[in-house]
């Protein structure tokens, strides 16, 4: 089954570039939407070699529901509200976020190397593409404008913890994993409301011109 | 029984929110408040449970200091917002500072958030499950946000903002962290609960660990305000309603020191305490600094008192890297900084009703405009800069005495000096508000729940400084032990 975890983790690779390189929100929705299905299918290819427990099926099918569908309908709400379907003028183009990010992901394989040969994890792709998720959604967060964009940076930022988190299903208990969707779920919906009381207050929701708070 | 002390405020929390009961929130409020904690004063009365290494909620030691610290802060906030939500009834308000018209979030949300916010906390008190307490921080992160931009104006928004998605990504980092001993112990534990690690921590990967604590450490660290993942603090501080800063500082701030604290039970207990230790000394002596640094110049006395609370989180930061009697010091001054703070806190804001400005130099004569609340912010100065006869002069003494006895010279000359920095400008900014000639138009009203609340935290301090019970100091010494000497 390792063959299966690869190419998805391939799939994963490919998303967070596409989410560097793509300027429409709606895209960028997509692409959060389709991670969490291969986030999904990892959780099973992984736990496929042994007999399937009733716990990793609940926790992949939430995990989909809720990061592939619950969210993405949030954020498309929240899109529409705002009324923005790009991110103008961003602070690192998008040409060079996707070479930071093939850049990023040449030193993930390179850092991972100490960590992946002590561990015990499944897949030998698993840690550098967690990784690699990770900082993508850092470089999105920091170098985009919009606060919805911020949004999904922390998505995918979330995604990578959780690609890491999955490769353990067997050992994390149901509460917690649920605890962790439902903190997710939560925290996507609190942050909505704030995108949409911001753009109420300034009808912008340029995160850099929110600047009148400093020492 | 442990579960009440997060099912009261929650229940209470819940049905706040629904609009029946509009006439009874305020009382729902103090009545959830008092239920707390007494049901804490109950648990604290006996005796901790055996360290269960299944069990996902108990007590132990550090949890029990911390949960008894949130519940007297919240009473004594609540009690303060019986009188202050009074005020703000009125929807519409005009901005103290620029002079725009704003509407204040409805009333049932700030209450019921207030309410989720302790019952959050508790639990991150309780959780003996790594995973149950990330989750439990997270949250109070989520219920926290409505509070800080109760007044909806484009300041608190921004503030609101700042504060969830750097803690948000914070958090995630340090939710990897965790996965990181997970991965660690794979194969030598089984589970995550805090007990079983700190057994089987010996036998775990210390590559992995030491990844685990640098992850941990920025994580939490952002949470708990550490620099230089301080950020969002001075901004939701001085943005918030007065009782939600002393909240955030006095107890939410704590909670984050908690999950740190139990990454460092681990690190000792895998005999990596030495690494995790200096990272927790390094990371405190340098929120010193930058707080020091952002105190000399300061104009804001809400922003002057949220760099306060930097500089005493790097002080925790400190006391529990170095250990021993250094950590048993770390504890009380947990205890002194949580009353301390709050107490000033509620002080500013009645500073900010009556005078209606955050800025310092146009706050003049309080104590003839402001009697009472005059005296405490003079004895408010005078206990957050650890003078005698306050509790933070013991604490603060005793984790030099910790440093020195443990070698650490230079640790404890930078400690010292920017203590010294630190005195220096709040002794020039602080007392000079009390005295002088006070602007015109001030109203002279000090309503009994706007002084009484400061006046019983200020007390506490005041005892602590000349007497520290036998008591508290074996359970000090006990939550201090359960980090582990290194």
């Amino acid at each position: 089954m390792s063959i299966l975890t690869d190419l998805l983790m391939m799939l994963l690779v490919l998303t967070n570039l596409r989410m560097l390189a793509s300027s429409r929100v709606a895209v960028c929705i997509q692409n959060v939407a389709i991670q969490a299905v291969v986030l999904g299918a990892i959780t099973f290819s992984l736990s496929a070699h042994a007999a399937i427990a009733a716990g990793v099926i609940v926790v992949a099918i939430s995990t989909v529901a809720v990061k592939g569908l619950v969210l993405p309908w949030l954020l498309r709400r929240a899109m529409k509200g705002a009324g923005i379907g790009r991110e103008i003028e961003p602070f690192v183009g998008y040409a060079s976020s996707v070479l930071i990010g093939a850049v990023l992901l040449g030193l993930c394989f390179v850092i991972a190397r100490p960590l992946r040969d002590t561990s015990h994890a499944g897949a030998s792709m698993l840690i550098p593409v967690a990784m690699f998720t990770i900082l993508t959604g850092l470089f999105i967060i920091i170098s985009r404008r919009k606060a919805l964009t911020q949004v999904l940076g922390y998505l995918t930022m979330e995604n990578g913890v959780c690609v890491f988190g999955v490769s353990l299903a067997v050992e994390e208990p149901l509460l917690v994993e649920m605890g962790i969707l439902l903190d997710v779920l939560v925290g996507v919906f609190v942050m909505g409301i704030v995108i949409h009381q911001i753009n109420r207050e300034f009808d912008h929701i340029d995160t850099d011109r929110l600047s009148v708070l400093k020492d | 029984m442990l579960l009440a002390v997060v099912l009261i405020p929650a229940v209470a929390g819940l049905a706040v929110m629904a609009p029946f009961v509009k006439r009874l929130r305020l009382a729902v409020l103090l009545l959830a408040a008092v239920g707390h904690a007494s049901a804490v004063a109950w648990i604290c009365s006996r005796p901790l449970a055996d360290n269960n290494a299944d069990a996902w909620i108990a007590l132990d030691a550090p949890g029990r200091l911390f949960l008894a610290i949130t519940s007297i802060l919240f009473l004594a906030a609540a009690t303060y917002a019986i009188g202050y939500l009074r005020n703000e009834e009125n929807r519409t308000t005009k901005d103290a500072e620029e002079g725009f018209l704003f509407r204040n979030e409805p009333m049932n949300i700030f209450i019921g958030c207030l309410l989720l916010f302790l019952a959050t906390m508790s639990l991150v008190c309780i959780s003996q499950h790594l995973g149950l307490l990330w989750v439990a921080v997270e949250a109070t992160t989520l219920v926290s946000a409505p509070l800080i931009s109760f007044h909806r104006h484009h300041r608190s928004l921004e503030a609101t903002w700042k504060y969830l998605l750097i803690c948000s990504v914070g958090i995630a980092l340090a939710l990897l962290g965790i996965f990181f001993i997970a991965a660690a112990g794979q194969g030598v534990v089984h589970g995550m609960n805090i007990h079983a690690l700190t057994k089987a921590a010996g036998k775990m990967d210390p590559v992995w660990l030491k990844a685990a604590f640098i992850l941990l450490i920025v994580g939490y660290g952002t949470k708990m305000g550490l620099a230089p993942m301080h950020n969002w603090l001075p901004d939701a501080h001085s943005e918030s309603p007065s009782l939600v800063s002393a909240l955030l500082s006095g107890a939410l701030l704590n909670c984050a020191f908690l999950g740190l604290l139990r990454g460092q039970m681990v690190m000792s207990a895998a005999g990596l305490g030495e690494f995790s230790g200096g990272l927790l000394v390094l990371l405190g002596l340098l929120s010193m600094i930058v707080a020091a640094v952002f105190m000399i110049r300061q104009s804001d006395y809400k922003r002057l008192l949220a760099y306060s609370s930097v500089e005493h989180m790097g002080i925790l930061a400190i006391g529990a890297g170095l250990g021993g009697l250094a950590a048993t010091g770390a504890m009380l001054h947990a205890v002194n900084h949580s009353f301390t703070k709050g107490m000033l806190f509620l002080v500013a804001g009645n500073l900010l009703a009556a005078h209606r400005t955050k800025n310092i130099h146009e706050v003049r004569g309080v104590l003839t405009t402001l009697p009472i609340t005059g005296c405490l912010w003079v004895g408010g100065f005078l206990a957050i800069t650890g003078a005698p006869p306050f509790g933070m002069f013991i604490s603060e003494l005793t984790i030099l005495k910790g440093a020195l006895q443990g070698g650490h010279i230079v640790v404890g000359v930078v400690y010292l000096a920017a203590l010294a920095v630190i005195f220096i400008s709040m002794a020039r900014l602080m007392p000079p508000m009390a005295f002088g000639i006070p602007a015109a138009q001030i109203k002279t009203k000090e309503p009994l729940w706007a002084v009484a609340p400061p006046l019983a935290l200020g007390l506490v301090v005041l005892t602590m400084g000349l007497y520290v019970p036998e008591s508290l100091w074996n359970a000090l010494r006990a939550a201090a032990g359960a980090i582990g000497a290194n």
